[in-house]
């Protein structure tokens, strides 16, 4: 639903101008990836707390339509090389999503652990899953939108911006990529 | 289809991606069968069943040791636009210099600068490895514009320029532009003139040359890490001007993307790159010298000139081999090299090579991301060298800046390209002064 409002404003606003500025922009990022950069929206990530450099990189992908998301690629088509900057930086600015309510199965949080130590995800993605550079913050992620990223990653649905995440998600199954969500999703 | 299955490949291959002609294709292509969706799951509280399955041809990744350090190892993605200015402007204050020699930002906004030659009439040219286009530098009153001369090309990364013409090297042909600084405006079309090439993506893209001898040379790199290539492979070549007359003149060569001829002796000097996942500090990149036609210089068989490869080099002796003229540092991405024969910088530079060492990403602690001048005896054997410019390589093993490639301006100057930044700068001797970068 707010990802429809999302594209009703953004038809709104597209029709006035050619191409909108950041300021005119940004509330319709909010309006999906949530009002503190964290996410209510189903399979929308949260960008709060994000490396500028992952998110700068999304976003050129989306605009170069290489990353397909339909709303993605619209929002992003007219975007300079300066709007891509200062988007990334705003939520980078922002506070980081906190997991709250349960904490993760004890039983599925072991075999997530066991995937991350056997893949090294903790290399890049820094032991806390904080991210850095252009390898995304995991923790408190939604997990939905884990679940979407790393079967997109699988299917070869996603291309990354680079071979790691399609080399290293090759030995790892649907029931892990389940466990990792979880896992992710809940972590302090 | 296999052309979009080779088109993936070159995207698990490069390690970076960020070109307008790989990406599209990509997205249309249909998924591997390798990456179909995994099959049953398993029973819940065993641990993770690890059944890797085979990387793509020439991925980087094959030969990695299954061990945590090698595990953080992995090609350096660059930023996929070109740096901002306030990000360039704090470049120059890191680098470190020689005596009496500045730095300055020359032109940003050049994105994934790599290859450079400048025509009669003073127009630099830029090729690209991740972008599908050349760019162009003018200067005019004191201010320097970059723009566009061709896109829609795929891996430019290599240019000659000959008489007026353009020689433009994409990943598995080679094209032409007669009276290009004439016509840069006019967005003309290159016509190519040979396309006898593997399509390979791994060590694909090209730097070429145009020889005293008025040919062009063409390399193509080993399809792979470490392999036996095929007799398309692992050479470099010369053609004439119109794309006539292949000829191998070397073989045994992994990777060169720097090549250049002594001003003196007119022998070819080349930059080799050595194969990876052997060791962190063994082999070593190569300098060596072509002194005649068909000369073998070891890959795979021998690394560094002395390294017998442990896998490949069985049966072999580095003996029967060309030796490099000087290794150049372990995984140090020896890039673009040219012979300096300008006016501007100290007489003992005359001659000299410098070598655009990119850096490593095979190594734990970092190592390149600097100029190297390498001094040359009379009879065309190494004396001594220097590290000329340092500190693209942070005190952080991060990397500010990346040189791919030098070229020497008609003004006696030195511009170097760096892909990480977009961005090539100029390094001049003395108090000069040069136009401002827009």
């Amino acid at each position: 639903m707010r990802t429809f409002l999302a594209a009703l404003l953004l038809g709104a606003l597209a029709t006035g101008a050619n191409a909108l500025t950041y300021d005119e922009k940004l509330p319709a990022c909010l309006s999906c990836h949530g009002e503190k950069g964290i996410s209510e929206t189903p399979e929308v990530p949260s960008l709060a707390g994000m490396p500028a450099e992952f998110t700068l990189i999304q976003l050129f992908l989306f605009r170069q339509g290489t990353r397909k998301i339909e709303i993605m690629n619209d929002l992003a088509k007219d975007m300079t090389d300066d709007d891509l900057r200062k988007f990334s930086d705003y939520f980078a600015k922002l506070a980081p999503p906190k997991a709250s309510g349960e904490a993760a199965d004890p039983q599925i949080a072991a075999r997530a652990q066991a995937v991350i130590q056997a893949n090294h995800c903790n290399s890049c993605h820094n032991p806390d899953f904080s991210g850095r550079d252009q390898m995304p913050r995991l923790a408190a992620q939604r997990e939905d939108y884990l679940l979407k990223a790393l079967r997109d990653y699988k299917s070869g649905q996603r291309p990354g911006y680079d071979a790691t995440m399609d080399e290293v998600i090759r030995p790892v199954t649907e029931p892990d990529i389940v466990d990792l969500a979880h896992y992710l999703a809940r972590l302090k | 289809m296999e052309f979009r299955l080779s088109i993936r490949r070159a995207m698990l291959l490069a390690g970076t991606v960020g070109t307008l002609t790989v990406y599209p294709a990509v997205a249309q292509q249909q998924p591997a069968p390798g990456a179909a969706p995994a099959p049953a799951p398993a029973p819940a509280a065993q641990a993770p069943a690890l059944n890797p399955q085979p990387l793509p041809p020439g991925s980087p990744l094959i030969g990695r040791p299954n061990t945590e350090a090698a595990m953080k190892l992995a090609p350096v993605a660059p930023p996929p636009i070109p740096s901002s200015a306030d990000k360039l402007a704090q470049v120059p204050g890191k680098l470190k210099l020689q005596k009496g020699f500045h730095v300055e930002l020359y032109a940003g906004n050049v994105p994934n600068a790599r290859s450079m030659r400048q025509g009669d009439k003073g127009t630099v040219f830029v090729g690209s490895r991740l972008q599908d286009k050349v760019h162009y530098i003018t200067e005019k009153d004191g201010k320097r514009d970059v723009k566009v001369l061709v896109s829609g090309l795929y891996r430019p990364n290599g240019l000659a320029i000959k008489d007026g013409t353009l020689y433009i090297a994409e990943l598995s042909q080679v094209s032409k532009i007669e009276k290009v600084e004439d016509n840069l405006d006019k967005s003309p079309k290159p016509t190519v003139i040979y396309s006898d090439l593997p399509k390979d993506e791994a060590h694909g893209w090209k730097f070429i040359g145009i020889g005293p001898d008025n040919k062009i040379y063409v390399p193509v790199g080993q399809p792979c890490n470490n392999c036996i290539p095929s007799d398309q492979h692992g050479q470099i070549r010369r053609i004439n001007l119109d794309g006539s007359g292949a000829e191998v003149i070397a073989r045994g060569v992994r990777n060169t993307v720097g090549f250049d001829w002594h001003p003196v002796s007119k022998e070819l000097y080349f930059t080799d790159n050595g194969r990876d996942w052997a060791s962190e500090d063994v082999p070593e990149d190569e300098l060596n010298r072509i002194t005649k036609v068909g000369q073998h210089f070891g890959s795979p068989y021998c690394y560094q000139g002395d390294f017998l490869d442990p896998e490949f080099g069985w049966g072999h002796s580095c003996a029967e081999f060309e030796k490099p003229v000087l290794k150049t540092g372990p995984h140090s991405a020896s890039l673009g090299m040219r012979f300096y024969t300008g006016g501007n910088f100290p007489a003992k530079y005359k001659n000299a090579i410098f070598i655009a060492r990119h850096g490593s990403w095979n190594r734990s602690k970092k190592f390149g991301g600097d100029i190297l001048a390498v001094f040359l005896n009379k009879d065309g054997t190494v004396k001594s060298t220097e590290v000329f410019i340092s500190g693209f390589l942070g005190p952080d093993n991060n990397y500010i800046g990346r040189p791919a490639d030098v070229l020497f301006t008609k003004d006696g100057s030195m511009l170097i390209s760096d892909d990480y930044n977009g961005a090539i700068w100029r390094v001049s001797y003395g108090n000069q002064k040069s136009a401002s970068a827009r």
